[in-house]
């Protein structure tokens, strides 16, 4: 079962992709070790998205291997990768809006439970309790019974990771968690995923664009540029990397601007 | 040369503006802020006649517009840049241009494919490329260039910065600025403060549907309660 | 050598009216996303006005003006349809307007019939071309020659429009994203109304071009509507050379399976189609539909909840009342009651699919019919008694299900909802013509209950035990977890995929158990009525199925068997007049505009508002 050597969560070895001869991610390798927040940030069009498309399944890589808790999970079905223990959340929201907040959950518990082809019950009286909780977690108690389609979108988003949450996995993937959502809630919602992480001790790998919660939160980031990547190293080192600076973070106004008002 | 006052909208059943107020004058670039959901999208789509207000009055150069379909408010001078681009995906870059093409205006500068491409020079590069093969900010690029294509008396840019790495969103600054130069006033929403002040000459802060501060950023910076309240950065 | 050469010219002329049909189908759909039934009566209406234009315009200058004005003049019908049934129900949520058009097919087929009359018209040969071409020996209408040469300067001309022109590009914005043309000044309504104009046009000059080969007749609305969907799709949708290629490819393999294998003509159609499909799921030319973010329109669907405890009485109390019927009602007020179950039965099977799965397919009839079929052909066949029968009958029409069902769900959106009725089609045309074994055209009868059953009051009531029961199961489907997957699935396959659902696979088998419970309502039906005909399996009988859904409210759970109480009443009542069909489709229009929600989720609006109940989004 263990194929991959060191005990990281994941593992992921000369990942690349490309599409009719366009190389979109090239040889891309980094571990990601229990209870870390690893931030892979990257100029739009950079493959930040295939990548993470790569690792939950949705697309099969060209070359390069997948290893999660040690086993190899390159080229699975997203929901089986699901079952083995990978929550995610998407940059665009997805979530059921004919249905109410904990009925969202509940269908992942129902899911986790294998009980999706069950004709029997009502589905809106199980597993309550363990979807109450999980809105607890993350917050949502209060807004179990509304339906969703009304929400506002940085609840949309808290119920997302509720979701992601449902069948307790090791290795949570958000894709630009805090997009379209203003300063103080990115803040809060990076805040509560943080918590969760260290109280669950679980990996987190998200992309984003906002730098402030990028160099608030992430323990390590990535940088991916035309495909590769670029950087891997500490927020301080990335920050300060002239490579970087030119293609991604720019050093005109904008950025000083932002560290000063920072300071 | 924009007036709202009193504006209710809801989306679906929601109550989403309520007595919302203020004015855009001419030459000036006016940007709303506010965290997501207080309102800023909401407030130009009912600008743009694409949410009708159940009231109060929304007017342009003192025509009302409610009530009018949307395509004769940006018929008015009105261009409108959405939050998401909604550029057309299937079509080249010189067909989206060809939508938005509006003739020319007295008074009003017109803007032709080869200066929008001196504006734009990554778009003039792959003119015959379809929209689903840009970028993300290319998007936001070309889908201010198909709203210029109708040569606006103001320019709504919903959340223009949303989404685009920071270099792009440098470029995108500058480009504003030089519309302002060019007498073009925008109105503008943003949650990115940095970038909004760099751009606007005004910010009106919107919070739960109505306006809750509209002066200049140096105002705003001796007011760090208000700051605070509805958008601590 | 000289007769398949004559065969191909013969294929490539025919083609002609159908590439004009299908382009202008093709080309409303891309703009207004509205799949117009009516397209076939657009081309009916093009044949007879054609004709009647053609017996007072002279000569050959008369004939080809005719067909010009013919054109026109439908063009400006389908500008009328636009403006007064269409406009007010572009808000209304997706697919509703399939309703309204299927309102506009009723209304012109009892129009037709009042001013043309009921007999089949022989359309004049086009002066001039009177006479035959020798081609390798083979004679060949000059008239066949005509349409060939005509028809790719027509498709150029579109293409033209299509691709280079400003009109071209508004379109193909406008396809994609209609409401951002507004917001860039362009007046998107008269765009619709002008593409609506094109399409009806178009449709009514091939009516009027194909007068000189096939006539005018009052059938050749639906008789062309299967055609030109099958045309359509396996072109591709909104590809004008595809539709071309289609067409001609359709043409062609019809005149040589006439020729050939008289047995397969209506079939042959429909397997070439599910060939294409099963290798390019989006048509030889179309490319994938992106269901689009801005498409969607109308409220959020509410969520569900079991029903309270009032409403299970009320309910309770209105079963008490039915049970009474045939004690106080008359037989044949028990016979309608019968009727009525029978189709609410089959309508709440079809709402499960669209309403819980969203899973539009215009093919239900198959299993309906394809339960009575089953069920009359165990009968006579190995003399199988009525009650094994009867269990039989839905695990047949339940496993012809789970063969389309198979087929089909790879697709979505409206390749989804063609192909199952292709496949429906393939079916009903399978049965059509299969005289030996299945009485073709005739039917099957002498297909009567079990003693136990015979009278009208017995069977009333096992009826009612069934088809009621199968209406309260396939409602507790829809709140067990199985129900939460198929909503899951539609609502965000994206996010189900990612959390564990196997989404492709729920809705293979939702679309399985519908074709089961909708082979019940067959099975009861056949023995109801001690016959069953083809047309049971007809895309008319699973259009019924749709305007029900629909019109009761595809978003509340009661819609699909409201809808078809209120349809089988009013049309029991209105088929006593002489002009029925044009009444019920004004009816059909007038609910559609009044009540855009459906009946259900209007009336639920009213009481919403009327605070009698609670609205969830205030």
């Amino acid at each position: 079962m263990n194929e991959s050597a060191n005990d990281a969560v994941l593992d992921v070895r000369g990942l690349s992709k490309s599409f009719g001869g366009v190389d979109a991610v090239v040889d891309v390798s980094f571990t990601l070790q229990r209870g870390e927040l690893l931030a892979l940030i990257g100029p739009n069009g950079a493959g930040k998205t295939t990548c993470f498309n790569m690792l939950m399944g949705q697309l099969k890589p060209s070359a390069g291997k997948v290893y999660l808790n040690g086993e190899n999970i390159t080229g699975m079905a997203p929901r089986r990768i699901w079952r083995k223990g990978v929550g995610r959340t998407f940059q665009i929201t997805g979530t059921y809006s004919s249905m109410t907040v904990v009925e969202n959950i509940q269908m992942a518990l129902l899911s986790h439970h294998r009980k999706i082809y069950s004709m029997m019950g009502v589905a809106h009286r199980q597993y309550r309790d363990e979807a109450m909780q999980l809105l607890q977690l993350v917050g949502m108690q209060d807004q179990s019974e509304r339906p969703c389609a009304i929400l506002a979108y940085g609840d949309l988003k808290r119920l997302e990771i509720a979701i992601a949450l449902s069948h307790e996995p090791t290795l949570l993937l958000m894709d630009e968690p805090t997009a379209g959502m203003a300063p103080q809630e990115r803040i809060a919602l990076m805040q509560l995923t943080a918590d969760i992480v260290s109280e669950k001790n679980l990996s987190v790998l998200f992309t984003e664009h906002d730098m402030d919660v990028v160099f608030a939160h992430a323990h390590r980031v990535m940088v991916l540029n035309r495909g590769q990547l670029i950087a891997n190293a500490s927020v301080e080192e990335v920050r300060n990397d002239p490579q970087v600076q030119e293609v991604y973070l720019g050093g005109g106004t904008l950025f000083k601007e932002q560290g000063a008002s920072h300071a | 040369m924009l007036e709202l006052s009193g504006v209710n909208s809801y989306y679906t059943k929601a109550h989403i503006l309520r007595d919302l107020g203020f004015s855009v004058q001419a030459g000036q670039v006016v940007s709303l802020l506010g965290r997501n959901g207080a309102g800023k999208t909401t407030t130009l789509k009912s600008i743009m006649q694409l949410v009708k207000p159940r009231s109060g009055s929304i007017s342009f150069e003192g025509q009302s517009l409610t009530a009018l379909p949307p395509h004769r408010v940006a018929k008015l001078g009105l261009g409108y840049v959405p939050e998401d681009r909604r550029i057309f995906t299937d079509l080249t870059i010189l067909e989206n241009l060809e939508v938005g093409r509006q003739p020319a205006r007295d008074g009003v500068y017109e803007w032709t494919i080869d200066v929008l491409f001196d504006l734009f020079p990554n778009l003039k590069e792959r003119r015959q490329n379809r929209g689903k093969a840009l970028s993300g900010g290319e998007q936001q690029m070309l889908s201010i260039a198909r709203t210029l294509m109708g040569n606006p008396k103001l320019l709504l840019l919903d959340e223009p910065s949303e989404g685009i790495a920071p270099v792009i969103v440098e470029q995108l600054a500058e480009t504003i600025l030089k519309l302002k130069a060019e007498g073009l006033p925008v109105l503008l929403s943003e949650q990115n403060m940095h970038f909004a002040r760099i751009v606007a000459d005004r910010a009106v802060i919107v919070e739960g549907g109505s306006v809750k501060y509209d002066g200049t950023f140096e105002d705003l910076d001796a007011q760090p309660e208000i700051r605070d309240t509805y958008l601590s950065v | 050598m000289g007769l398949i050469v004559a065969q191909i010219l013969t294929g490539l002329a025919n083609a002609a009216a159908l590439f004009l049909v299908a382009s202008g189908l093709s080309l409303i759909f891309g703009v207004t996303r509205i799949v117009n039934f009516a397209h076939g009566s657009f081309y009916m209406l093009g044949a007879f006005i054609g004709y009647s234009l053609m017996q007072v315009l002279p000569g050959a200058i008369g004939f080809w003006s005719s067909v010009l004005l013919a054109g026109l003049l439908v063009g400006v019908i389908g500008v009328i349809v636009e403006l007064c049934v269409l406009r007010p129900v572009y808000k209304a949520p997706e697919l509703f307007q399939l309703v309204a058009t299927f309102g506009v097919i009723l209304v012109i087929q009892d129009l037709a019939l009042m001013i043309w009359g009921a007999e089949d018209v022989l359309g004049p040969r086009a002066p001039g071309l009177k006479g035959i071409v020798r081609i390798m020996g083979e004679p060949v209408p000059k008239y066949d020659l005509a349409l060939i040469a005509i028809t790719p300067f027509v498709l150029f001309g579109l293409w033209y429009l299509i691709s280079r022109t400003r009109v071209g590009i508004l379109v193909r914005a406008a396809t994609q994203d209609r409401e951002m043309v507004g917001a860039l000044g362009v007046n998107q309504a008269w765009l619709f109304t002008g593409v609506f104009f094109l399409g009806a046009a178009l449709a009514g000059l091939g009516g009027a071009v194909q007068l000189p080969k096939g006539g005018a007749d009052l059938l050749m609305d639906f008789n062309i509507l299967a055609a030109i969907f099958v045309v359509v799709v396996i072109g591709g949708m909104g590809s004008l050379p595809g539709a071309y290629i289609a067409a001609v490819l359709i043409s062609v393999l019809n005149v040589f399976g006439v020729a050939y294998l008289p047995q397969s003509t209506l079939v042959l159609m429909f397997v070439v189609m599910a060939v294409v499909l099963t290798i390019r799921p989006y048509g030889l030319l179309g490319r994938e539909e992106v269901v689009g973010e801005h498409g969607q329109v109308g409220e959020p669907e509410q969520p569900i909840k079991p029903a309270g405890v009032k409403a299970r009485i009320a309910v309770a109390l209105l079963l008490l009342v039915l049970a009474l019927l045939p004690l106080f009602g008359s037989k044949f007020a028990t016979i309608l009651a019968t009727d009525i179950i029978i189709f609410c039965l089959f309508a709440a099977s079809l709402h499960f699919l669209i309403g819980l799965g969203g899973l539009v397919s215009f093919g239900h009839a198959a299993f309906f019919g394809g339960g009575a079929y089953a069920a009359a052909l165990l009968v006579s066949y190995v003399n199988a008694p009525m009650e094994l029968a009867f269990l039989l009958a839905p695990l047949c029409a339940g496993m012809a299900a789970v063969i389309i069902g198979w087929l089909c769900i790879r697709l979505t959106g409206v390749y989804f909802a063609m192909l199952t009725l292709a496949l429906a089609q393939l079916l009903w045309s399978l049965v059509f013509q299969w005289d030996e074994f299945t009485g073709g055209d005739d039917g099957m009868v002498d297909i009567w209950p079990a003693e136990w059953l015979s009278s009208t009051t017995a069977y009333f009531y096992f009826t009612m035990i069934v088809g009621i029961g199968g209406i309260l199961f396939l409602r507790h489907v829809a709140h067990s977890p199985f129900g939460y997957a198929l909503r899951a699935s539609r609502d965000s396959a994206r996010q189900a995929e990612a959390t564990g659902i196997n989404t492709k696979r729920v809705q293979w088998m939702a679309f399985s158990f519908a074709g089961a419970m909708a082979g019940v309502a067959g099975a009861l039906f056949v023995f109801s009525k001690g016959s069953v005909f083809p047309v049971e399996l007809e895309i008319a009988r699973s259009f019924d199925g749709l305007i029900v859904v629909f019109l009761g409210g595809v978003k509340t759970l009661a819609g699909g068997v409201v809808g078809a109480a209120f349809l089988e009443l009013v049309k029991d009542y209105l088929t006593r007049l002489e002009y029925w069909r044009l009444a019920l489709g004004i009816l059909i229009i007038i609910v559609v505009i009044l009540a855009p929600n459906g009946i259900v989720g209007s009336i639920r609006k009213l009481a919403q508002r009327s605070g009698l109940v609670k609205n969830h989004y205030e």
